[in-house]
């Protein structure tokens, strides 16, 4: 599991484990630095993370939105150390300063679980189904805990009544399989802010739920996260839930930050065709009309061989010669703490519609 | 889009053969067995408990539900891919409950489907290509332009004719589920039954495949039974909806009734929960959070189904059943309470 990367080596010895600072403002909990994943296969070499870099600040949610394969499960896979052996990982990741990537595995096992935790889609893969939920959450608390296991049980006990699960006590002899989806994924949350965690790190939390599951369980995870003062990375494809719970989004294609704003003024304002493209793909809930949608063509380009330009390039309805030259960078656009990766962002500033440009010919003929 | 649509779901409607597909009463009942040695019929799980729906040519009816409502059931014993247990299916007048298995063939090529799962619907020992042929060898339209047909469909539903000789595996689940549709294509059906047909795609993708829907609709004139969990895409597609709750149809009428109107309770919930996917709105809803879980079909609720999560739930409705009638809403309702709760999800009460 050791992710040091030969390219620097000179990380691994110039920070300390456990007090260096980084520069970081004051209330900022965890900086990724052009984090970068990729695994070997057969065919090439696939780049799944292209250089992830943002922060997250104590108690914000902070939403990750793409598409299947556009690295953002594995980018939080990265941080907590979770991928296979065959992956080849790059960058920093300063959790309160120490640099995550470098810490030795016992290091790095200290922090997973206890001040990073995760929340999985499927609650019914990342539970055991042998052991009852008692002793999986009685377990988690005394792998990072010297206490009696009487004393983590009522702990658990505790954490179950607090994501509303009734009868906290007498359901501690449960087994997983005799609680319901909705449920699971309460015991995962509870498994999750067991020992009160700087963040929590849930990746598709409600996907497997239905939504009226789903609003219970967003709910529970809000209360929760202001309980234990968390943080949360939300990882979805689901627009909808990040418009209800993100403070701030990061916008991830082809394995790379390609807009990271406040919720609200992105999704009001994008400044990456690519984002406005996602807006004009999703059917209203509000209303009827019997507009067009309006899909991005295409399909994301390969990991393993990617154009040289823009990644969006062979998609975007903007593009032009200079994005088959030179990726853009993530840059400042019309309003402070807004950045997207896009030559082209004033077009989108400079129309009131910005998922026009994804009009369909047989829109425009209509 | 919108057709001038009949009477919408009525249970209780003998005219027969003024619909394309009418389905009456629809029960099915799966048994659960003991595990003893003679494994005995111990219990039903009542997937479908008496389900009434119309479907006129070119339209689109969506039936939405969470999980275990009943819908994908619903679909399935419409395509008598479940024997129903009760109940008639009539597809242009012809009773498909008793039609012998040769003439039911006829029917399916008229009449197809599109499965919720595209890993476990296509075959992982046969190229594409060969997927997307069968069902024109099966009816014997291959020898006249099949290979092109094939490659058509393929460019169709945005997958690369060169690709077709790969094998399902080589495809993403979203690619799968396109493969699907255009097996379920081939043959020029009337109306297509489809079954959760964008839940696996990215949005992105998913906004094409429905745009590619719509197309084809306007086209051929195709009808369907779009069933899905998601109400914004439920609303945009359909031209009547109705709402499904362990297995039965709880509301139903016109698209802009349901979701301007919603007046059951469950329908109520369903819609306040619904995340959209614009933050000012979010910020200002009030949601309806339900109690609990959905019951056991194979134990469900006495009278009312859904009064064990309902906040307006009294004696009456563990007593007695609701019918799906319309109670002065517009709509059929089945709700002892129905009552209109306008726009739970108003774009006008955001003021920008």
């Amino acid at each position: 599991m050791s992710m040091s990367d030969p390219a620097h080596p000179e990380d691994a010895t110039t920070t300390p484990p456990l007090d260096a600072v980084d520069g970081r403002t004051s209330d900022e909990l965890l900086r990724v630095e052009d984090l970068t994943v990729s695994f070997p296969t057969d065919d090439g070499l696939v780049q799944a993370v292209r250089g992830v870099s943002y922060s997250v600040r104590e108690r914000e949610v902070l939403g990750i939105v793409g598409e299947s394969g556009s690295g953002k499960s594995v980018s939080s896979m990265a941080l907590m150390g979770l991928l296979p052996k065959s992956a080849r990982v790059t960058g920093s990741v300063y959790f309160r300063g120490r640099d995550v990537l470098q810490l030795r595995e016992k290091h790095q096992r200290a922090l997973r679980g206890s001040r990073i935790a995760m929340i999985f889609q499927d609650p019914m893969t990342a539970l055991n189904p042998v052991y009852s939920i008692g002793d999986q959450l009685a377990e988690a608390v005394l792998s990072h805990h010297t206490m009696p296991r009487k004393k983590a049980l009522d702990r658990a006990a505790e954490m179950l009544d607090m994501v509303g699960i009734p009868q906290a006590r007498e359901r501690l002899r449960n087994y997983p399989h005799e609680f319901s989806g909705g449920m699971r994924q309460r015991v995962m949350i509870a498994m999750a802010v067991i020992n009160n965690p700087d963040i929590i790190i849930a990746d598709e939390p409600t996907t497997a739920l239905d939504v009226t599951v789903q609003a219970q369980i967003l709910e529970t995870l809000i209360e929760v996260k202001d309980a234990v003062n968390a943080a949360i990375i939300m990882i979805t494809h689901d627009l909808g839930v990040i418009a209800g719970i993100a403070d701030r989004t990061l916008v991830m294609y082809a394995g790379k930050p390609v807009e990271v704003a406040e919720t609200g003024p992105m999704f009001a304002n994008p400044r990456m065709p690519y984002t406005a493209g996602l807006m004009g793909s999703i059917p209203s809930l509000e209303d009827s009309t019997n507009e067009r949608l309006r899909p991005i063509k295409g399909t994301p380009p390969s990991l393993i061989s990617l154009p040289i330009g823009c990644a969006f390039e062979p998609r975007c309805p903007l593009s032009t010669a200079e994005c088959l030259e030179t990726e853009p960078p993530l840059t400042e656009t019309d309003k402070p703490d807004h950045v997207a990766a896009c030559h082209h962002w004033q077009k989108l500033a400079a129309v009131d519609d910005p998922t026009a440009y994804f009009r369909t010919e047989s829109e425009v003929g209509r | 889009m919108t057709q001038t649509s009949p009477a919408p779901v009525s249970a209780h409607d003998e005219h027969v053969g003024e619909h394309l597909l009418e389905v009456r009463d629809l029960v099915m009942h799966f048994p659960i067995r003991g595990s003893g040695f003679l494994r005995r019929v111990v219990g039903q799980v009542q997937a479908v408990s008496g389900v009434s729906l119309d479907l006129d040519a070119g339209e689109t009816l969506g039936v939405v539900g969470e999980s275990g409502c009943g819908k994908s059931t619903t679909g399935r014993a419409i395509l008598q891919l479940h024997t129903p247990t009760a109940g008639s299916v009539r597809w242009e007048g012809k009773e498909l409950t008793e039609l012998p298995k040769q003439e039911m063939q006829a029917v399916r090529r008229d009449l197809q489907i599109v499965f919720q799962d595209p890993y476990a619907s296509l075959n992982p020992k046969m190229p594409v290509n060969d997927i997307i042929a069968e069902p024109l060898k099966v009816h014997g339209r291959y020898k006249d332009g099949g290979p092109a047909r094939v490659k058509e469909l393929l460019q169709l539903v945005g997958l690369n004719p060169e690709h077709g000789n790969r094998y399902p595996h080589e495809f993403s689940g979203g690619q799968r589920q396109r493969i699907g549709i255009a097996r379920a294509l081939a043959l020029q059906p009337k109306a297509l039954i489809l079954d959760e047909p964008v839940s696996a795609l990215d949005v992105s993708v998913q906004a094409g495949i429905i745009n590619l829907l719509e197309d084809l609709q306007d086209e051929f004139g195709l009808a369907y039974v779009f069933i899905a969990h998601d109400l914004s895409v439920v609303r945009h597609i359909s031209d009547r909806v109705a709402v499904m709750y362990l297995g039965k149809v709880v509301e139903t009428g016109e698209r802009d009734e349901i979701y301007r109107r919603p007046s059951h309770p469950y329908t109520q919930a369903l819609l306040s929960a619904a995340p959209s996917a614009n933050p000012e709105i979010e910020a200002k809803r009030e949601r309806i959070i339900l109690e609990g879980d959905v019951p056991s079909p194979a134990d469900p609720p006495s009278g009312c189904r859904f009064r064990t999560r309902c906040w307006k739930a009294e004696e009456i409705c563990a007593t007695e059943e609701p019918e799906l009638v319309d109670r002065g809403q517009g709509h059929p309702v089945a709700c002892h309470f129905a009552e209109e709760l306008l726009e739970v999800i108003n774009p006008d009460d955001v003021t920008p």
